[in-house]
């Protein structure tokens, strides 16, 4: 056993409206910059469709992920080393900018300096890569939200495989859900395999993978390696970029900005505890429909005091292990059973985890029942079909996602009687193997969602940084001198210029238009 | 500083290994980059702010600085937390707030005033020749060419650069010649929702009250009013916070895009569900709140009303009339005017419902000398007697502090209890009649009709009473009509009435079906489970709603029929119950405290007001192209010779004339000359005015709006783009007020020959360009900037001090000035300070101390409000006499001292300490905060009118004068407020506020945190420890009654023109014909492959209005520019492709998009999300052959009768409060695929070069 803790994330589809907010408080910290105006960390899809960037999901098209070999060994779909390198100047796997969108600016300065004219003026469309005009923008990061555009493209959409789809393109079949998206921080990343630079590292201290920005070539095989497609290409600088998961603020023990401005309230964070030891045997078991409960198998219990004691001999700081006692992911991942990691079948062990969302009931079902027992529908009867939900979220093992709506409406149903009828029926919780105190907890942290039950993040522990636990010299220095960047940031080494490259072009999303050919375009 | 640190092993100090067989790997690497995303993350600031934007979201944000420029933003989480029980409010917020920042240094920004160069240089060379401002801009009126020229450029590009001297200047020569030749009135100003940013408002507002402009109401005009809610509660919007959500255990979302409007709030609407709240949807299209709803109600867009009357059935039928439920009973009996009495009118063999019973009908008076024809009457079960009950709008103004719900005698104090039915004391069985309108077909096939007759007779329990000697009625109780209305059979024999939810008889579920598409059996349970689950938790079963249904000509009817369910089911005043009707940010908490700034209440009372509608309606003549006659409107059941040959507008000009509605401008003479003549005459204005109106010689503006000499003349906009966004008839604006390029493709009444209107007098030629100088403000190159004559550049909300409140949440907190206003913009309060200076500089010589008379409507929660209590009355046809105030508007003498108007904007005035303040019919001194504030902001040192009195110099000494005079900010003002109301109902409440006496809200102090609001009487809901706010806590809980004609809610409505109309109680009444398509269709389209698709105009995910929406981080979230949603089966018919460019039209005008196609959007019905504009990637219409329009370019207002009732209780007049609604959901377009994109590029070759500035 190899403990190691991680920050882990859970998203609950259910209470998600959609809203963006997340993709732009992360867009304007992180991606407003030039050379990954394209580039969203973080971006909601409206499913069922085919998102950001297209079919991104089906890896029959780009190869993401990991495969697993008939003995059991794991290489990445797209090749082992040997065959990457092979690769390094002809990457077939690799997304071109119509898969993600062309992005564009409008002519924002002619409203104000047009000279008269015969109609009103208009701020037309631009490419913000060849600052020509466009007619019209033809795809974007969030194209088919709220189910815009023919259900026959939508419905290319890779979770619809082995479902019957063409009842759900009639009006009255209609569903829809949202799912946002960020860097899984896999436990078993294909990106940091994939890299040719060994750029890519996943922090021992808190489990984000990153990018070195002083060792990354932009060789761009963790963009096809990355079955999330969560890693953009700067062209800007010539490397390639991705979610820091907000480093900066999970080391002071606050939240990603994805998550304390998720104002649905869906985002929770808190440390996990798992076995490192065990990771490729988890991540290369043969059925896929095993994947889920295999990656459950390698998360700790934090309040087995076997796991504890070795946790602390593995180095893990006490308010970590504090932390995983009282994890919302831990809760609602292994407690409760209600969160799920997306797509499984990538064999990546990812870490951020979803809670499935419950749906409207089917009209025709709803009809024939006027006299229905409780007024909270029954999950078989839902829109979303469960099936759709297990292709996402357990490789198409269906029975964890019933029972975690099922879960859910035992809650539900639970609450309602000790609101509306005044009674608690105990015998309700059984049913789905829950007690009063489990749904009551559930409650608290899914309903009431206090920040600080939201978010349980401990702080860094810099100040082990040194050569002996004794040793103060670090902590100090960095914190005397933190901040002064007489060329190079806290550390009082040689100076370096930007590490994101000289600028070269202007930033297009001022809506600002740059001539063609200029220094404006990409061109 | 040692490079160990590169080491990052923070756990252990161990060598690199890997592990899992190379999948996992400690690193050992150097990690120094790391600094570089840390360094991004770090700011030098962080400043609390807000956007003002009219979203009702209110959310408070932090706002990073970063090398004194602003880098982004997110969500402030510090709000005061709610009780243990409740989720929180953070982290308040949405992603349109979160792009804000964009827009401070985009290139969208407005950096400078810019002037329309036409005018520029017809201005410069006026100048030349007149050196006094005035004189030059009186010049350049009289030379039409030059007026002609500049107008019909307006919205065609040509803006230049000009200074903040030169554009002030022109602006107050503008003003002064403008109230010196024609009037003060003729000065107007539109600015909307005060609350977002209430001293920016305020500064408008203040600079145009000082001078006797008029400032336009805007609730009404966006059609955001419920008019409802006036009718039936005398409130004009009070609703739940959104916590409150949370405190219901049955939700229904009826046209209510909660996640996509209420974006902030939604969470409690999802959260409320684990806590075993059930939530249906109400949406004709697959929408986000469908996504987070257990089942979803797809009702055929428009035909609501249909779908709540037959709910309203099954709840009656099943609750009220079963004896099921107690508390419902006792609920309507208590709070609601079911048992008040209704004569029954005889006619033509039957009987119709027609206004309440009153005390001034019997000999007696019941025993009341005050006020008799305003005390409606109940039948008492303990003494079986018709007893005038306690509570009723009589005892509200008869100071006997009786204007109580306690279950009173109000002649003796003796106990009573209402009887709520006849049915068992009935003296006879009698057949009533009741209007059916569901039987009127409409032009478009998408809304079904049925065949039931347009009279339904049903039998109703009725008795007989004695009104003195000789002397009798026969009566019915509103609960017993309300039955029969519903169509319920109670054993009474005769047809028409249901015997079960199967019969096709309106309104029973079955009968719904074929209207709304609702399967009946779907009504039927929703209706029982609302109904079951709010008699099992007293009340807290709640309907939220909004803008969706509220924009259908016949909102109040769709309103009306759920807040009858609410009424029925006692939900109303509860905490977790209700009526949730959101829309814009109406909730200006501080309301009381506000006015006297806004309105310069402490110098000049009263303020110029007039209802946006009508005025709109009027002046860009969209009534010369009525086409809704009033016959189709109007009952079966109504006297039809009475409304023969009227028109709408006749109606409106008939509203002002009986002082009902406002009107500017309002004579057609100068106010100013009036009062000179008057005082030549020797008579006091108000007489000389109603002697010249009377006798002829004087007519009211309204009365000929197309003559020049009652045009609107100069026309502020601020916090506003009325004509991107909520402008109604968009083209005809474009064409009669400003007098430019425009889409109108119909003919006006004239080429058409029409019927013209009776009351108004028609000129043949149509006035183009009315308004000589448009002026708007703002940081956005907007399309009101577009088309305005001068735009001036203000500070955005990260630039400013202000104050926020809403709806939403029970806080108050500020806007901050994080950094100084970009470029050359300044705030909206530093630029009417300008333009008030400017304007006191010029005015000398032109206009000294002068004499205004203001003409005032009768207004509602004012003792004036007791005008016309038995019918309708005009002094004009000789009915009764004209009496300023009773009959006709008052005409208030104010005198304006205009070289000291900057003095005064500067200044808080003495009326404060005269008079003191006060509203919704109480009032208070307020001596001890004058004085507070003159030590707060220091008092004016300089010699003059204002010398001793508070500085109001800065946006935070405004901002204090608000949050001082306020009771929801100040805590002895509160006090002294719930005091005040005691002495009318006769009660103590003060031990509502009592607890927070002490507390005094300073803006320093919000800029630290958001500070929850004090419970005040101004308001019906409290913010306590105990209860979340919601709507009739107070009356429902202190027994205060409703501001209405009974003191209850009311489900009739008696008055006259109500029961005209058919709407005395609640009906289905269908979407109107707007007649728009015929006209065209085959003109435009002959030979192409066209569909005719409903209109629906629904609040956007990217944009609040049309804020945001050419923000680039919102547009590449959507499609970058404007779409319009139409379904697959419709995009098939007429050959469209997702993303494919499309043209819509009617006679309105047109509209160039593109499609979004979808399979969550029904047949029939196309949706363009509210407010994109034309300013981004709009290509031209090649119908009108211009610029394809904006959303509002296919509309036009059609104004309704009942909205102009006035003079009769909770009926009168009110800013914002009552008036016509700018409805625009029953409209129709043609739409059709664009063959070739015309992007009308070039431009005039005809015109100079504009190298100007």
């Amino acid at each position: 056993m190899k403990i190691r803790a991680q920050i882990g994330k859970v998203l609950n589809l259910d209470k998600c409206i959609g809203c963006h907010t997340c993709s732009v408080t992360c867009k304007n910290v992180w991606t407003s910059r030039q050379g990954v105006e394209y580039a969203w960390f973080n971006n909601v899809e409206s499913k069922p469709g085919v998102g950001y960037p297209r079919k991104w999901e089906d890896q029959k098209v780009w190869n993401g992920g990991w495969e697993r070999k008939s003995n059991g060994s794991l290489t990445p779909k797209m090749g082992g080393k040997f065959r990457l390198l092979a690769k390094i100047f002809a990457n077939p796997d690799l997304p071109e900018i119509d898969d993600y969108y062309e992005p564009f600016t409008f002519e924002y300065e002619r409203l104000q300096k047009a000279p008269s004219s015969t109609a009103m003026p208009t701020a037309r469309a631009h490419s913000a890569i060849t600052g020509k005009k466009m007619e019209k923008p033809e795809w974007g990061p969030n194209w088919e939200e709220i189910l815009g555009g023919e259900f026959s493209e939508r419905s290319e959409d890779y979770n619809f495989e082995t479902i019957q789809k063409e009842l759900y393109g009639e009006f009255e079949n209609t569903f829809m859900m949202y799912l946002p998206r960020l860097c899984e921080h896999c436990l078993n990343p294909t990106c940091v395999a994939s890299c040719p630079s060994g750029a890519i590292y996943k922090r021992e201290e808190d489990g984000i993978v990153l990018i070195d920005q002083d060792k990354c070539r932009g060789w761009r095989m963790c963009v096809s390696g990355c079955p999330y497609k969560k890693i953009y290409y700067n062209w800007q600088s010539g490397k390639s970029e991705k979610c820091t998961f907000c480093y900066p603020r999970i080391e002071a023990g606050d939240p990603t900005v994805c998550s304390e401005t998720c104002v649905g309230r869906i985002r929770y964070l808190g440390v996990m505890l798992y076995d490192a030891d065990k990771i490729k045997e988890a991540a290369s078991i043969e059925d896929p429909e095993d994947l889920y409960q295999a990656q459950l198998d390698i998360f700790l219990d934090p309040h087995d005091p076997e796991v504890i004691e070795q946790a602390r001999k593995d180095g893990v700081p006490e308010s970590w292990i504090e932390g995983a006692q009282n994890s919302p992911v831990y809760k609602m991942a292994m407690d409760w059973k209600v969160a799920f990691p997306l797509h499984p079948e990538y064999r990546t062990l990812p870490m951020v985890w979803y809670i499935p969302p419950l749906s409207p009931i089917q009209n025709a079902a709803e009809k024939g029942q006027i006299d229905m027992a409780g007024v909270i529908p029954d999950v078989h009867k839902l829109r979303i079909p469960v099936k759709y939900l297990a292709n996402l979220l357990t490789a198409g093992k269906e029975e964890p996602v019933v029972h975690a709506l099922e879960r859910m409406i035992a809650m539900r149903e639970f609450k309602r009687g000790q609101n509306v009828d005044g009674e608690s029926n105990k015998e309700l919780l059984s049913q789905v193997g829950l007690d009063e105190n489990t749904v009551n907890d559930m409650y608290r942290i899914m309903a009431l969602a206090s920040y600080e039950d939201r978010f349980n993040i401990p702080t860094n522990h810099k100040e082990y940084a040194g050569e002996t636990p004794f040793d103060n010299e670090i902590p100090f220095d960095t914190r005397s001198a933190c901040g002064f960047s007489f060329g190079n940031g806290c550390s009082g080494g040689t100076s370096k210029p930007n590490l994101f490259g000289a600028k070269t072009h202007q930033n297009t999303m001022s809506g600002r238009l740059h001539e063609p050919g200029s220094k404006g375009g990409r061109s | 500083m040692s490079h160990i640190l590169d080491k990052l092993t923070f756990f252990t100090n161990k060598a690199p290994e890997t592990f899992s067989e190379g999948h996992g790997v400690t690193t050992d690497e150097n990690r120094e980059w790391e600094r570089a995303y840390r360094n991004r993350w770090s700011h030098d600031k962080v400043v609390r702010s807000t956007h003002g934007v009219n979203c009702t979201g209110s959310c408070s944000w932090k706002i990073y600085v970063k090398s004194g420029l602003v880098t982004w933003e997110t969500q402030q989480t510090d709000y005061p937390r709610t009780r243990p029980d409740l989720p929180n409010h953070e982290p308040r917020g949405c992603a349109r707030g979160a792009s804000f920042s964009w827009y401070l240094y985009s290139s969208a920004r407005l950096k400078y005033p810019m002037i329309r160069s036409k005018l520029l240089r017809s201005w410069r060379a006026t100048k030349l020749i007149h050196k006094d401002p005035v004189d030059a801009w009186a010049s350049l009126m009289s030379d039409t060419e030059l007026t002609t020229e500049y107008k019909q450029a307006r919205g065609l590009g040509g803006m230049v650069r000009t200074s903040w001297d030169e554009a002030n200047e022109i602006i107050a020569a503008s003003n002064v010649y403008t109230a010196k030749t024609y009037g003060p009135d003729r000065i107007i100003g539109f600015s909307p929702i005060p609350a977002m940013s209430m001293i920016s408002y305020a500064a408008g507002s203040r600079y145009l009250s000082l001078i006797g402009g008029t400032c336009m109401s805007f609730y009404d005009w966006y059609c955001d009013l419920p008019p409802s809610s006036p009718q039936v509660w005398g409130e004009q919007t009070d609703v739940p916070e959104s916590a409150d959500w949370y405190n219901s255990s049955y939700i229904i979302a009826w046209g209510s895009n909660v996640p996509q409007t209420r974006t902030p709030d939604a969470h409690f609407f999802t959260e409320a569900r684990y806590n075993g709240t059930k939530t249906v949807a109400v949406t004709p299209d697959y929408s986000e709140v469908a996504k987070l709803s257990d089942s979803w109600m797809p009702v055929r867009q428009g035909t609501d009303s249909a779908m709540a009357m037959a709910m309203g059935h099954v709840i009656l039928k099943e609750f009220h009339l079963s004896g099921k439920s107690e508390y419902f009973d006792d609920y309507c009996r208590m709070y609601t005017d079911m048992p008040f009495l209704v004569i029954l009118d005889e006619k033509d063999g039957t009987y119709v419902p027609g206004r309440t019973l009153r005390a001034s009908d019997f000999d007696s008076n019941l025993g009341e000398e005050k006020n008799t024809d305003w005390k409606p009457v109940i039948y008492d079960a303990n003494t079986n007697k018709v007893v005038v009950p306690n509570g009723t709008v009589g005892s509200r103004w008869d100071e006997s502090g009786k204007w109580n719900m306690e279950a009173k005698n109000v002649a003796d104090g003796s106990e009573i209890w209402p009887e709520v039915s006849l049915l068992k004391t009935k003296d006879e069985v009698v057949s009533a009649g009741f209007p059916y309108f569901g039987n009127l077909e409409n032009d478009q096939p998408i809304f079904a009709h049925t065949e039931h007759d347009s009279v339904q007779k049903r039998n109703i329990p009725a008795r007989r009473i004695s009104l003195g000697e000789n002397k009798d009625v026969l009566v019915a109780t509103v609960f017993d009509l309300l039955i029969a209305n519903y169509g319920i059979d109670r054993g009474l024999g005769g047809e028409n009435v249901a015997k079960s939810l199967e019969d096709d008889v309106p309104y029973t579920p079955a009968w719904q079906e074929k209207i709304t598409g609702v399967p009946a059996e779907q009504v039927t349970r929703i209706a029982r489970e609302f109904a079951d689950n709010a008699d099992k938790t007293r009340g807290r079963s709640m309907v939220i709603l909004g803008a969706a249904i509220n924009h259908w000509y016949h909102m109040d009817m769709i309103y009306r029929g759920i807040i009858n369910m609410l009424m029925m089911c006692g939900c109303i005043g509860k905490s977790g119950g209700g009526w949730s009707h959101y829309v814009g940010q109406e909730k200006l908490r501080p309301q009381t405290g506000w006015q006297p700034l806004a309105f310069a209440l402490d110098w000049h009372r009263p303020p110029r007001h007039m209802n946006s509608t009508s005025f709109f309606y009027n002046h860009s003549n969209q009534w010369r192209y009525e086409k809704l006659e009033v016959d189709e409107i109007l009952s079966p059941l109504a006297d039809k010779d009475k409304w023969k040959d009227y028109s709408l507008i006749d109606c409106n000009v008939r509203s002002e004339r009986m002082g009902w509605l406002p009107s500017a401008p309002q004579l057609e003479e100068n106010p100013l000359k009036l009062s000179k003549q008057a005082q030549a005459a020797g008579k006091d204005p108000k007489d000389y005015i109603t002697g010249k109106l009377k006798d002829g010689s004087l007519r009211m503006s309204c009365e000929d709006p197309d003559n020049p000499k009652n045009f609107p003349r100069n026309m502020f906009i601020w916090r506003s783009n009325i004509l991107g966004s909520s402008g109604k008839g968009h083209e005809y604006m474009l064409k009669h007020l400003l007098g430019t390029t425009n889409g109108v493709l119909g003919k006006d009444l004239g080429e058409l020959g029409g019927p013209k209107p009776k009351e108004v007098e028609w000129h043949e030629e149509a006035p183009e360009g009315k308004l000589d100088l448009v002026v708007t403000l703002d940081f956005r190159m907007s399309t009101t900037c577009m088309y305005s004559d001068i735009v001036l550049p203000s500070a955005t909300w990260y630039e400013k001090n202000d104050l926020n409140t809403s709806d939403m949440h029970p806080f108050i907190h500020p806007l901050s000035r994080a950094v100084d206003p970009a470029w050359e913009s300044r705030s909206d309060w530093n630029i009417y300070k300008g333009i008030a200076e400017k304007f006191s500089e010029l005015c000398v010589g032109h206009l000294g101390t002068e004499t205004d008379v203001v003409a005032l409507p009768i207004l509602h929660d004012t003792p004036a409000e007791l005008a016309q209590g038995i019918d309708v009355k005009e002094w004009k046809s000789g009915d009764c006499e004209a009496i300023p105030g009773k009959t006709m508007p008052n005409y208030i003498s104010v005198e304006r001292d205009y070289p000291n108007t900057y003095k005064k904007f500067t200044a808080l005035g003495p009326l404060m300490t005269k008079i003191g303040n006060g509203g919704k019919g109480i009032s208070w001194n307020t001596e001890n905060e004058v004085e507070f504030l003159g030590q707060l902001n220091h008092t004016v040192t300089k010699e003059g009118i204002s010398h001793g009195l508070p500085c109001i110099e800065t946006d935070i000494d405004a901002a204090e004068v608000v949050l001082s005079l306020a009771p929801e900010t100040n805590g002895q003002v509160a006090v002294k407020a719930w005091q005040a109301l005691g002495n009318f109902t006769g009660r103590d409440h003060t031990h509502l506020a009592k607890p927070k006496e002490d507390e005094k809200i300073r803006f320093r102090d919000i800029q630290a945190q958001p500070r929850k609001i004090i419970s005040s009487p101004t308001w019906s809901g409290l913010e306590d420890e105990h209860v979340s706010y919601n709507a009739g806590y107070t009356n429902v809980h202190e027994l205060i009654p409703w501001r209405t004609l009974t003191g209850r809610q009311q489900f009739y409505q008696d008055h006259e023109w109500m029961r005209d109309f058919g709407e005395g109680l609640c009906v289905y009444k269908p979407p109107i014909n707007t007649k728009t398509i015929a006209p065209v269709i085959d003109e435009f389209g002959k030979g192409r492959k066209q569909v005719v698709l409903n209109w629906i105009t629904p609040h956007q995910k990217w944009g609040i209005h049309s804020t945001y929406s050419e923000n680039l981080l919102m547009l590449t979230l959507s499609r970058g520019g404007p779409v319009i949603w139409i379904s697959e089966i419709d995009a098939q018919k007429i050959d469209v492709k997702d993303n494919d460019w499309i043209e819509l039209y009617n006679t309105n005008g047109a509209i160039s998009a593109r499609a979004i196609v979808s399979q969550r959007v029904p047949e029939g019905m196309s949706m363009m999300y509210h407010a994109q504009e034309k300013i981004i990637n709009t290509p031209g219409a090649e119908t009108t052959g211009t610029r394809g329009g904006i959303h509002n370019s296919v509309t036009r207002a059609v104004v309704k009768p009942t909205h102009m009732i006035g003079g009769y209780a909770q009926l009168s007049y009110g800013f914002n409060y009552y008036g016509t609604v700018g409805s625009n959901r029953d409209e129709f377009v043609i739409v059709r695929k664009v063959d070739k994109v015309n992007w009308l590029e070039n431009p005039d070759e005809n015109l100079d070069h504009e190298e100007i500035a």
